[in-house]
């Protein structure tokens, strides 16, 4: 079997949010940027995937040359290769448009990612792709076996959540609990250094969604602390000042 | 000309993060002058239901009453939801991000050619061009986003605009869908839903608990404040992640993201990651018996005190007062 998993190069949760530029750019002094969560555990399990059925995975990510650290990370937690598509993702169907257009190449049976990236949180990729390529799509997956060429998964909704089974080929945005976060070990580091990582050009496509400026929320005022005896004073200024009861 | 909302339903009732989709379409329609709301559902429900979706600012709901539709088969969903928007001649569709109308408006946004904007928090600009504000960085900044297409898809993340409640009746009427087996690639085999409870993503009021509660058995009395409150229960990562709780309860970066009016975090540190799913709150209250939680830094109102002396007296308050 032939997996793909599209991973997002993104700061660090813990990361300070700022921008440069006059509010056009994400500044990334002192940032330290990771496979994005969700895109992490989707490598997770597409690792256990491959370890179970045989085949290759490959790791995908659009962007330019600052983010192969982050795609050898990948090669480190076990997948075989990985392709860069240089270009800056500059929103959701650009960045969908190169992955349908690599993946249609390399006709991947699996095509996996993250549920969303944790930077634009738009969670749109996945979907884009599956319309791209004619494939079905589904999201937010947590839990994901395969059964021949049936995929029975578990999809999270409002709630609760719904199991589902489908042919593959088929793309998932996957969350946790699909896998346990795997940690490279040193052989998986030595050997990533010599897994191939083909540079590739992008495809053309014309942005439709792109974000031209950005800005921080208004600082938070100090808490108003309310003596532990008196929890009704609490209840009235919910009730009178923050207006919310 | 019109715009398009596709609405969702559960139980019998259209979801309120929809009727907040129509009300935002309302107000957008008031803005750019594109003419009624016309919201679209799929699979059964009542007419008598559809028709008060009119409270909420639509003119007329389309209803594809096609059974095959009361999954959520997001193939299915995407196809019956394109056909809508190219009867009524929409250029722009507006629905309330969640999890089946995030996985349908991808799709859409290729079948129809539609720039598509996600989480977004207030009503376009369109002095010059079309600026779409949304929320990025799991809340902790907002992005103007430019679209450049004719039509457009609009995702609304909770609590962007004020429910509307003073509309007319609206008229229903059926709407017949053509779906081919393909649009059915996929099957939904079983659902498991927390029924007859307040949904977390959706809720107003959330009672949070963290590792100071200790043990699951002690969630009884946050149980217990939420329903006086009409609250749903959410909690850490920490406590979904050794079982305590449920994993559709975790709230935080990794877990479900909450916007309601009021967050009540009770023995809750405030690690980064919990707060990036709660910075869209209104109003934050955090009960915790250290002073230097970092919690307390992003809260509106604090006790400093221990929980199992501080729920009960603040649940008795509450009651005292609703």
């Amino acid at each position: 079997m032939k997996i793909l998993v599209c991973i997002t190069h993104v700061p660090d949760t813990t990361s300070k949010i700022q921008f440069t530029a006059n509010n056009t750019k994400f500044d990334s002094t002192g940032v330290q940027f990771i496979i994005g969560p969700y895109d992490d555990y989707a490598l997770a399990r597409a690792v256990e995937l491959r370890d179970q059925t045989g085949g290759k995975l490959t790791v995908l990510n659009v962007g330019e040359a600052e983010t192969e650290p982050t795609l050898r990370k990948a090669l480190a937690i076990g997948a075989d290769d990985a392709i860069r598509v240089n270009t800056f993702p500059k929103d959701s169907i650009f960045v969908a448009k190169q992955i349908a257009h690599y993946a249609k190449e390399g006709g991947y049976d699996l095509i996996l990612m993250g549920r969303e990236s944790i930077d634009f949180n738009g969670g749109m990729v996945h979907g884009m792709v599956g319309e791209l390529l004619g494939m079905p799509s589904f999201s937010p997956v947590m839990k994901l076996d395969i059964e021949g060429t049936t995929v029975k998964m578990a999809r999270e909704i409002e709630g609760g959540k719904e199991y589902l089974e489908a042919q593959l080929p088929l793309i998932a945005g996957c969350q946790e609990p699909i896998a346990e976060w795997k940690i490279p070990n040193m052989r998986g580091i030595m050997s990533a250094r010599t897994k191939p990582l083909n540079v590739v050009e992008p495809v053309s496509q014309e942005t439709q969604a792109e974000a031209t400026s950005y800005q921080l929320p208004p600082a938070k005022g100090a808490v108003k602390l309310i003596d532990k005896d008196n929890v009704s004073e609490l209840v009235k200024l919910l009730k009178n000042e923050a207006k919310v009861l | 000309m019109s715009i398009l909302v596709y609405i969702e339903h559960a139980e019998g009732k259209v979801k309120k993060t929809s009727l907040e989709a129509v009300s935002f379409a309302n107000a957008l329609s008031a803005k750019t002058g594109e003419g009624d709301v016309v919201a679209v559902a799929l699979g059964s429900i009542d007419a008598s239901e559809l028709a008060s979706v009119g409270k909420a600012g639509a003119a007329k709901v389309l209803h594809a009453s096609d059974a095959r539709l009361n999954d959520g088969v997001i193939l299915a969903h995407a196809e019956a939801v394109a056909q809508a928007f190219s009867s009524t001649g929409a250029k722009t569709l507006v629905l309330a991000k969640s999890s089946l109308g995030d996985a349908v408006a991808a799709r859409l946004a290729v079948k129809l050619n539609a720039g598509l904007v996600s989480n977004v928090v207030e009503l376009p600009n369109t002095t010059s061009g079309y600026l779409v504000k949304r929320s990025i960085y799991t809340g902790k900044a907002f992005a103007e986003t430019s679209v450049t297409t004719e039509n457009k898809i609009l995702a609304i993340k909770k609590n962007a605009v004020d429910l509307k409640t003073d509309g007319a009746d609206a008229v229903v009427e059926n709407f017949s869908v053509t779906l081919a087996d393909a649009d059915f690639a996929s099957k939904i085999t079983s659902t498991e839903r927390a029924t007859g409870e307040i949904l977390l993503p959706e809720a107003d009021i959330v009672v949070s608990g963290g590792r100071g509660m200790k043990g699951p058995e002690n969630w009884g009395m946050l149980e217990e404040m939420a329903k006086v409150l009409g609250a749903a229960t959410g909690c850490s990562k920490p406590v979904s992640d050794i079982g305590w709780r449920p994993h559709h309860e975790h709230v935080g970066q990794t877990g479900v993201k909450v916007a309601p009016s009021l967050y009540i975090a009770v023995g809750i540190s405030g690690a980064i990651q919990h707060l990036a799913g709660v910075n869209s709150s209104k109003c934050i209250v955090v009960v915790n018996k250290d002073p230097e939680a970092p919690f307390f830094k992003a809260a509106d109102y604090g006790i400093v005190g221990d929980a199992f002396e501080v729920v009960p007296k603040l649940t008795e308050a509450l009651k005292a007062e609703l």
